[in-house]
């Protein structure tokens, strides 16, 4: 392995290997918070809607859940078009990553709230909260930091599930990286190098969900 | 009729189809402290929990200070009054729970304040400084910015107890607050509890506790299988009872042991 020359094809790749980045940073960040955003209606659903409600939110989470990412990207370009629904690649993927992060999310908010003891409902009601302000004041905050470790895994999955992306044409990091490859053939080195990418940001990722972790322990 | 505190009248409730309330009726008056005995399953918690509508019942009625709790009748039809009202209703009482249900997340200060900003709609200074008012007078003055999981069992019963109290309720309602305490963090709460209703408050106490029933109350009722199977005056009740259910249930009691 010929380090200089791995060095001079990086630099010349520079360009390319950035906007990769910026693009799968990007289409991650939008899949995450559109993902949780909806995520926690579904868990809301889940939780506490009326039973109509939580059947079909149930059977969305399901299906979901039960379906590989890569079908649903797939999906959400090609079959999202025939109804007339003309999506970009980008859009398309963003789409099908925040879909499948929801229904993740979404259990993992469930499975918070249903995780609290029956008696912090029951010690607000006595003191005369309402519903949305035992919400606000006494699940919430509780059920954010059962949230949080799981929350980050799912983050993390969702950095990694936007590789999927280079199929329908997403110029993110992994098909950039191909790109490279297939004009300097140093494909050992350049997929250390994306892999290393990968790894520093759900690494971030990772740092980050255990700071916030840290800061709102609660102290016993 | 003398205005009632608390007027309770045929209250049925059941669990699909065990009747767990069988028809109780009851009336306390202002200052009472009134214990609540009988052997598990009796119903005395699931009376308790009608009082402030933590649990359904489907017939009868429970008025506080002439105010009908948790159900109204329009044109002929019993039906839940709003969820808004019932949790106002709900600020009428105030109530401890035999896990204390302390809130893990806040401080013990912050445990009393959120009920008085948030219902009672009070600023954060008057709050706290309710909030210091009744940690002090259980005694925890000093533990007001820890959290409940820094907190021993017995303080944390206290807290739980100040934190409904200084919501200035018309009632307490105290089920089994003892029963879930290591025994020597047991007589640090009672103490609590007696010195509250030596201050004249109005309590119904859930309670196994049969020494500490007879030296509190002025009125002892048992229960016995979804009715109230007697009452009266604890040293009628505890020396001379006069149904053989109450006297089996004092002999397997721990009436006279401490």
């Amino acid at each position: 392995m010929d380090i200089a020359h791995f060095l001079d094809i990086l630099w010349l790749a520079r360009i390319p290997i950035l906007k990769g980045l910026g693009f799968t940073i990007s289409i991650s960040l939008l899949a995450i918070c559109f993902g949780t955003l909806l995520g926690i209606f579904v868990g809301l659903a889940l939780t506490y809607g009326v039973r109509p409600l939580r059947w079909i939110v149930r059977g969305y989470t399901d299906f979901i859940r039960g379906t590989p990412v890569l079908v649903l990207v797939l999906a959400s370009y090609y079959v999202l078009s025939t109804i007339g629904l003309d999506l970009s690649p980008f859009q398309a993927g963003v789409l099908a990553l925040a879909v499948f992060c929801s229904s993740h999310v979404g259990e993992i908010v469930r499975g918070a709230l249903q995780a609290i003891p029956k008696g912090q409902t029951e010690a607000a009601k006595a003191i005369g909260l309402t519903f949305p302000q035992t919400f606000a004041y006494v699940l919430g905050p509780q059920a954010l930091r059962q949230i949080l470790p799981a929350w980050v895994n799912t983050a993390a999955e969702m950095v990694k599930a936007s590789t999927l992306l280079s199929i329908i044409g997403v110029a993110e990091l992994l098909l950039r990286t191909q790109e490279i490859i297939s004009r300097s053939f140093l494909s050992l080195e350049f997929y250390f190098f994306a892999g290393f990418l990968y790894f520093i940001i759900n690494y971030a990722i990772e740092r980050f969900g255990r700071y916030v972790e840290r800061k709102t322990a609660i102290p016993s | 009729m003398p205005n009632h505190l608390l007027e309770i009248r045929d209250l049925h409730k059941s669990y699909g189809d065990v009747e767990v309330l069988k028809g109780v009726d009851c009336t306390m008056a202002q200052g009472d402290v009134i214990s609540i005995i009988g052997s598990s399953g009796s119903g005395k918690t699931t009376m308790l929990r009608c009082i402030n509508m933590l649990e359904e019942f489907q017939g009868g009625s429970i008025s506080i200070d002439g105010e009908e709790i948790g159900y109204e009748t329009v044109g002929g039809q019993r039906r839940r009054k709003k969820e808004k009202e019932i949790a106002r209703q709900r600020a009428l009482t105030g109530m401890a729970f035999q896990q204390f249900n302390l809130f893990p997340h806040m401080s013990a200060a912050r445990n009393v304040m959120l009920g008085l900003m948030k219902v009672k709609k009070l600023s954060k200074d008057e709050a706290r400084s309710i909030a210091e008012k009744w940690l002090d007078r259980v005694g925890l003055r000093s533990r007001a910015d820890h959290f409940p999981g820094q907190l021993s069992g017995g303080q944390q019963q206290r807290v739980a107890i100040a934190r409904a109290i200084a919501m200035n309720p018309r009632l307490m309602l105290f089920d089994e607050v003892t029963s879930a305490l290591d025994p020597e963090l047991v007589n640090e709460v009672l103490q609590v509890i007696k010195s509250l209703a030596q201050d004249g408050m109005s309590m119904l106490l859930v309670t196994h506790e049969m020494r500490f029933a007879y030296e509190v109350s002025n009125r002892v009722i048992f229960m016995n299988q979804g009715r109230i199977g007697e009452e009266g005056n604890p040293r009628e009740m505890f020396h001379k009872p006069k149904s053989e259910r109450l006297s089996e249930f004092l002999k397997t009691s721990s009436f006279g042991e401490r």
